[in-house]
């Protein structure tokens, strides 16, 4: 195949889902932008948002990834049963999602301290971001397991879905989630 | 060889890289903290921040998965004359000068419906597509890149490359967004 071709090809290929991803992430920009009173009452925040961003897009992609893989292999089957590999997966995925999001909320307090800019207690973003981490967690576990499972079940390839889901949800739910945690976590306060 | 399902091996796997990437997108926080204020300011530039972060790291990880799956093929040879390198490159090019002047124009009117409209549509525009520019650039770097040194040290690169160029990308498109809006606006 010449350049060309090949570049038309990909073009094709990665346009939908980049354009879908596109849309998620204009959505959640809109969200991040209604939310600039909890940002400014939890000062430091603003730091930790990319952290929780990706660590959303880390953890549920390769849950997703796994999931997928499993269901090729016939390790799992796409049924919505306790089995021990799935309960397995989607702990250790929430879990991994927690301590991620909690080292990303204390790595920030610890620099921006060092570099004495303005920021929140350490308990306040730790709260912030483990309540956060817990709501989306779930939120994405049970988009992930759903997605993968109806895809492979009506024949779909569930890696070439999975990716594009997970961005999108991760991103909306995972600054909607923040929104509620700070509110949830100064109402306490 | 099954790969065990449990919580203590997955997280014996992905625990290492994932608290690395944690601390490279704390990286682009800091970034993004030091121009919180025209953040603030102009809103339809904090609605860019997630969808240049989110595109940005796209461009980077389609590239890096098509390279992964040519690599895997055999058909791959880091030459810039390479087809399949070329013509992949060439089309995160395109999507990018494509895709991000929707971008602004979506972050515009998005910042319109909540009634802001300090910036107008042509400098959001402007803003987004010079960032998508650059970003596209950098993307097609960092990916190549990535590929060439898992290519070099023997490893996987659907393990390691996919990861480290999305979240490298993140980063950039954060710094790129900073050094834009500190030209343009």
């Amino acid at each position: 195949m010449s350049i060309r071709d090949v570049a038309a090809d990909a073009y094709r290929e990665a346009a939908p889902a980049l354009v879908a991803s596109m849309l998620g992430g204009l959505f959640a920009g809109a969200v991040l932008s209604g939310m600039r009173a909890e940002l400014r009452a939890v000062p430091g925040l603003l730091v930790v948002v990319p952290a929780i961003l990706a660590t959303r897009g880390n953890v549920y992609g390769s849950l997703g990834a796994r999931l997928a893989t499993g269901l090729h292999q016939g390790l799992i089957r796409a049924e919505f049963e306790a089995d021990t590999r799935l309960v397995a997966a989607a702990s250790a995925a929430m879990a991994n999602g927690l301590l991620a999001s909690g080292f990303a909320a204390v790595l920030a307090f610890a620099v921006l301290d060092l570099l004495a800019r303005d920021v929140a207690g350490l308990g306040v973003l730790v709260a912030v971001a483990l309540i956060a981490g817990l709501l989306s967690g779930l939120v994405l576990t049970v988009a992930v397991v759903g997605v993968v499972f109806v895809a492979f079940r009506r024949g779909y390839n569930p890696d070439a879905i999975v990716g594009p889901v997970v961005t999108t949800t991760g991103d909306v739910f995972g600054l909607a989630c923040l929104v509620v945690a700070v509110r949830a976590v100064l109402g306490v306060m | 060889m099954p790969e065990e399902w449990t919580v203590e091996s997955i997280t014996r796997a992905m625990l290492p890289v994932l608290l690395g990437l944690t601390a490279v997108e704390i990286g682009s926080g800091l970034v993004l903290g030091t121009f919180e204020t025209t953040l603030y300011r102009y809103h339809s530039l904090l609605v860019l921040v997630p969808v240049t972060i989110g595109t940005a790291g796209n461009l980077g990880s389609i590239l890096a998965s098509r390279l992964s799956t040519s690599f895997h093929l055999g058909t791959l040879s880091f030459s810039p004359r390479d087809d399949d390198l070329a013509g992949n490159a060439l089309a995160i090019v395109t999507l990018a000068l494509t895709i991000f002047p929707l971008v602004g124009a979506g972050a515009w009117a998005a910042a319109g419906l909540t009634g802001s409209t300090a910036l107008s549509l042509l400098d959001v525009v402007a803003v987004s597509f010079a960032s998508g520019a650059a970003l596209a650039a950098l993307a097609v770097f960092v990916a190549v890149t990535a590929t060439y040194a898992a290519y070099r040290l023997s490893l996987d690169p659907d393990d390691v490359v996919i990861p480290v160029v999305t979240n490298v990308c993140d980063v950039l498109g954060v710094v790129v967004l900073f050094a834009v809006v500190q030209l343009l606006v």
